[in-house]
């Protein structure tokens, strides 16, 4: 196993463990910080394939991780704003009591 | 990968399983900074300085906070009603297990990945870095910052309490 | 041809123009309604003149008009008019009476509320009856004698409110229908025979006498001549318009209908419609086969078959296309009653029909309480008179009583009609009495018609006329018995109006309105002088008429058999001697009801009639009509209403079951169709919807809004599809 090997089984290890918390917890807040460990997960992939790849003085990979630390950061105001609105609307962040989705 | 690397992929692994299983959300925010700070520490050993001093400015510090004030303000919906385990949980777990198994096999699978170059490249500067976001990127470092500005409004807004006549009409 | 021929047409035209201009007359313009009408009436009456004066001047050359109506195929069909002295002396007749009789009416209907209706039925009729009159054509006839019948239906049923009228101009026109039935019949068959039927046609005509001569010689079987069954099939219809026995119902109940009604239509005018028919076909009905060779003839007893088809027959000598005046033809008539030729049979079942019809009338009359009805069988009486002097004597007689009986009959009416209108609607004659202080004028001029009726001598015309008729019917070969009927009807005529005339004009009136003071408001009037001065227009008539038919110069008869008058000084003696029975019986009629009536005038209503005191029986079975109505009711009606009942039970039990099978079956198989698809149809398709929304409500599960589980299932595709691509 390649050192490469190893931060993509972390990374993908990581990534799953974001999906599970999105697909099993209930809590809307719970659910927003497995998006965020998914997220983490991308970007260190970037970041191993960047350093440990054929071009390492390529840039792309760095800046990359760059911009999506910043959509993430968007990302988590706007989440969590909505966050707080549906639990102003609904009185709960329970996302299974949230079924206006249904028809 | 050298044995720090290793102990923090383990803590970091601990740490998020932590942030997703937690029953109490301030500890599941807690674990959810050591994961971002055992990342950080990882893109440091991986010599991206830039990035995990990012890491550590947006994610330990604003998304963090952001965090656990939403936790805060959320408090008293928060409680977990439904048992731990439930059909639906163990697809979800399943799902997500499953997937790592995948993914997990088809990466120790495949021989073919790219080595890095014998030559040893010089790795890029915070100046160079700079330059880029600065000159070729610029647009798109402008996007960014328009995006940021139209996410914090945007943020303000949702959060804002609603005006009683609007709820009215919305009753 | 003179010009007058040509517009002879105005004269049912302008009539015809106001009936159509008063059916939209609104009622707040009925002042104009009698200008309108009686205009027209006057106008045709000049008209009418002027056509009568140009016949005069060349009686023998008949105007004809004829133009193409209708052309079905090769066959056209004609009509025309014709300006002949008979349709001009009636056109100056109907337009003359009916001139009068529409002024009586603004007098008589003045507050009735359908007035302007009332004139537009009016000048209809006038029109139908002028059309009949100047008809050159068989159909022209027909069609304008059906309107006829439906203006005097319209007319009887005037006062359609009250059911007796109703009912009268039901039967009316049902009864009269029955006859038009052989009056189309006859007329169908004339067609055959003859191809046309214009009347005179240049010598094609159907009265003219080629094809007289070929339908006389034309067998139709029965021993009939084909000109017999087409006349009688005629009379038929002559006898249902003129109320001759067995179709003489209708015409007392026509009474129902307003009194100028009764006047015009049904007294003057239309009955006569059967007599004027009859004289118009008179060629036809009077045809006699060609008969053998004389020489023949007086072999019939030895050899009967000696008559070979080949003998020569004589030139047609008998009919000339107008009928001369049987004076002539029985003064020439052969010596030898066995070679005298019988009459044509329609002639002797007219003389029979007629004389019958005018003793069972006048004997009905005796009996009559009703002044009206009185009157209506006086009508009938008269025209069975007519139809005895058409078939004794030609058409002369028979159309000179038609005449002067029109004017003194419309009299009559009229007379009738101020009586009723002065004693407030009043028509029973016993609730009448002395009205002779109260109404002089019109007493005055309803005794005029009263002795011209009865046929008091010289100066009244109905006398000629009748004695003319009584004369003709003693010189009748094949029977003396008519005109001992007839002597017996003209004795009964003068008794029953000498009755009459007393119960209404003489002793005290009887009325309700008499108060005690015998001067209240409920007295009878005399009526306005819009009444009377019709009156007094017919009554001048009903005398002057007579200087034209006596037997010293008998213009009438010159005029209508187309020569010139001869005055006559002496006169023969037949003649005097039925002119001095005929004085007799009248004055015998006149004298016995007097004898019987004036000598004791009854005091109240409820005084029984002298003569019933003294025959009971009798008086019932007179009273009643000779219970011909009940025979009716009891044999023809009663088998119609059982042949109804018969049907409406085939069509209810028969047809009705048949139907309602159908309906039955038709049900059933509904049933059917519904039980099919209900049980069938319906339980597959409800098992698929319901197999359907149990599918859909399980997919529908995995859609419960639930964003997480959403992404569960998005997660394990996801992990298939990541295996999918990793280890393809």
């Amino acid at each position: 196993m390649t050192s490469l090997q190893g931060f993509l089984v972390l990374s993908a290890l990581l990534f799953c463990v974001g999906l599970g918390a999105v697909l099993t917890r209930r809590n809307v807040i719970l659910a927003l910080i497995g998006v965020e460990l998914m997220l983490n997960a991308a970007n260190l992939n970037f970041i191993a394939f960047a350093r440990l790849g054929p071009h390492p003085n390529a840039m792309e990979g760095w800046m990359f991780v760059v911009f999506s630390i910043a959509v993430a950061a968007a990302e988590a105001a706007v989440g969590l704003a909505l966050v707080i609105a549906i639990y102003r609307r609904l009185r709960t962040a329970h996302l299974d009591q949230m079924d206006s989705l249904k028809g | 990968m050298n044995g720090l690397t290793i102990i923090l992929s383990l803590l970091v692994i601990a740490s998020a399983l932590g942030a997703v299983a937690l029953r109490n959300l301030v500890h599941c925010a807690l674990c959810l900074m050591g994961v971002f700070l055992g990342l950080a520490a990882i893109y440091l050993c991986l010599d991206a300085q830039f990035v995990g001093l990012v890491q550590i400015l947006v994610y330990v510090g604003a998304v963090g906070i952001l965090l656990v004030f939403a936790i805060l303000l959320t408090r008293g919906g928060g409680a977990e009603l439904s048992p731990f385990f439930s059909p639906s949980w163990a697809i979800g777990a399943g799902a997500a297990a499953l997937l790592a198994l995948i993914m997990v096999a088809a990466i120790l699978k495949t021989d073919s990945l790219p080595a890095p170059d014998a030559g040893g490249a010089e790795l890029p500067t915070l100046a160079q870095i700079g330059k880029r976001l600065m000159q070729e990127d610029v647009i798109v470092l402008e996007a960014m910052g328009l995006l940021l500005t139209a996410a914090a409004v945007g943020a303000i807004v949702l959060a804002m309490p609603e005006p009683p006549p609007k709820k009215e009409e919305e009753a | 041809m003179s010009p007058i021929v040509s517009w002879l047409w105005l004269v049912p035209a302008l009539p015809l123009a106001a009936a159509a201009v008063l059916c939209f007359l609104p009622d707040r313009l009925r002042r104009f309604a009698l200008p309108l009408a009686g205009g027209a009436m006057g106008l045709g009456f000049l008209l009418s003149c002027a056509a009568l004066s140009e016949a005069a001047r060349s009686p023998s050359a008949a105007g004809v008009h004829n133009f193409l109506w209708l052309e079905f195929g090769g066959s056209p069909l004609m009509l025309g008019w014709i300006l002949d002295p008979l349709s001009a002396a009636m056109l100056a007749m109907v337009t003359f009476v009916g001139f009068w009789i529409f002024v009586f009416s603004a007098g008589y209907m003045a507050h009735d509320p359908h007035y302007v209706r009332f004139f537009c039925f009016l000048s209809l009729f006038a029109s139908a009856m002028l059309g009949v009159v100047m008809a050159n054509s068989l159909l022209l006839l027909f069609m304008c004698w059906e309107v006829m019948g439906l203006a005097s239906y319209l007319l009887i049923g005037f006062w359609f409110h009250k059911p007796s009228a109703a009912a009268a101009a039901k039967k009316a026109f049902i009864t009269t229908r029955i006859g038009d039935i052989g009056f189309l019949l006859g007329m169908v068959w004339l067609y055959g025979e003859s191809g046309t039927l214009l009347f005179y046609d240049q010598g094609a005509g159907c009265l003219e006498t080629s094809a007289i001569a070929r339908m006389a010689g034309h067998a139709a079987g029965a021993g009939m001549m084909a000109s017999t069954g087409i006349s009688l099939l005629l009379f038929a219809g002559a006898v249902g318009k003129s109320g001759q026995i067995p179709l003489h119902v209708w015409l007392p109940d026509a009474m129902e209908g307003p009194t100028p009604v009764s006047a015009l239509i049904h007294a003057a005018t239309m009955v006569a419609a059967g007599v004027f028919l009859m004289a118009r076909v008179y060629p036809i009905a009077s045809a006699l086969p060609p008969p053998p060779p004389v020489a023949q003839v007086a072999s019939v007893a030895s050899a009967p078959n000696a008559a070979t088809p080949d003998a020569p027959a004589p030139a047609a000598s008998h009919p000339s296309s107008l009928p001369s005046s049987s004076h002539e033809a029985s003064v020439s008539a052969p010596t030898s009653v066995r070679s005298t030729p019988l009459p044509a049979l329609c002639l002797r079942v007219m003389a029979w029909v007629g004389a019958l019809t005018a003793l069972f009338a006048a004997l009905t009359a005796v009996a009559q309480t009703d002044i009206k009805r009185i009157l209506a069988y006086s009508t009938v009486s008269q025209l069975g008179f007519m139809f005895l002097g058409l078939a004794t004597g030609g058409v002369a007689v028979g159309m000179f009583h038609l005449l002067t009986h029109a004017f003194f009959k419309a009299l009559l009416f009229l007379g009738a009609g101020s009586v009723i209108h002065g004693c407030h609607d009043e028509q029973d004659i016993r609730a009448m009495g002395g009205l002779r202080r109260w109404m002089p004028t019109t007493f005055v001029a309803y005794a005029i018609g009263m002795m011209a009726l009865a046929g008091v001598p010289l100066f009244f015309s109905g006398f000629w006329s009748k004695d003319e008729i009584l004369h003709a019917a003693a010189l009748w070969s094949p029977s003396k018995w008519p005109f001992i009927i007839g002597v017996a009807a003209a004795f009964l005529t003068a008794f029953y109006m000498t009755r009459q005339m007393v119960y209404v004009y003489a002793g005290e009136y009887r009325g309700a309105g008499r108060g005690a003071d015998g001067g209240g408001s409920m007295d009878p009037h005399e009526s306005p002088s819009l009444m009377t001065i019709p009156l007094g227009a017919l009554a001048a008539c009903a005398i002057l008429l007579s200087v034209l038919g006596t037997p010293v110069w008998p213009w009438f008869h010159a005029f209508l058999s187309g020569h010139a008058p001869r005055f006559e000084p002496s006169i023969s003696l037949g003649v005097l001697v039925v002119m001095f029975l005929s004085v007799v019986l009248t004055a015998g009629g006149i004298g016995l009801g007097l004898s019987i009536y004036a000598r004791a005038p009854s005091a109240s209503l409820a005084d029984e009639d002298p003569l019933e005191a003294w025959r009971p029986g009798l008086w019932q079975i007179l009273r009643n009509r000779f219970y011909i109505d009940e025979l009716y009711e009891s044999s023809f009606i009663a088998w119609h209403a059982a042949l109804g009942r018969f049907s409406a039970w085939l069509d209810d039990k028969v047809l009705g079951a048949a139907v309602e099978s159908v309906r039955l079956a038709a049900l059933g198989l509904a049933w059917a169709a519904r039980l099919c698809d209900e049980f069938a149809v319906n339980l597959g398709f409800d098992e698929a919807c319901d197999c359907l929304r149990q599918a859909a409500g399980r997919i529908s599960r995995f859609h419960d809004g639930q964003a997480q589980r959403y992404l569960r299932f998005l997660a394990l595709a996801l992990s298939a599809l990541a295996f999918w691509i990793l280890w393809k």
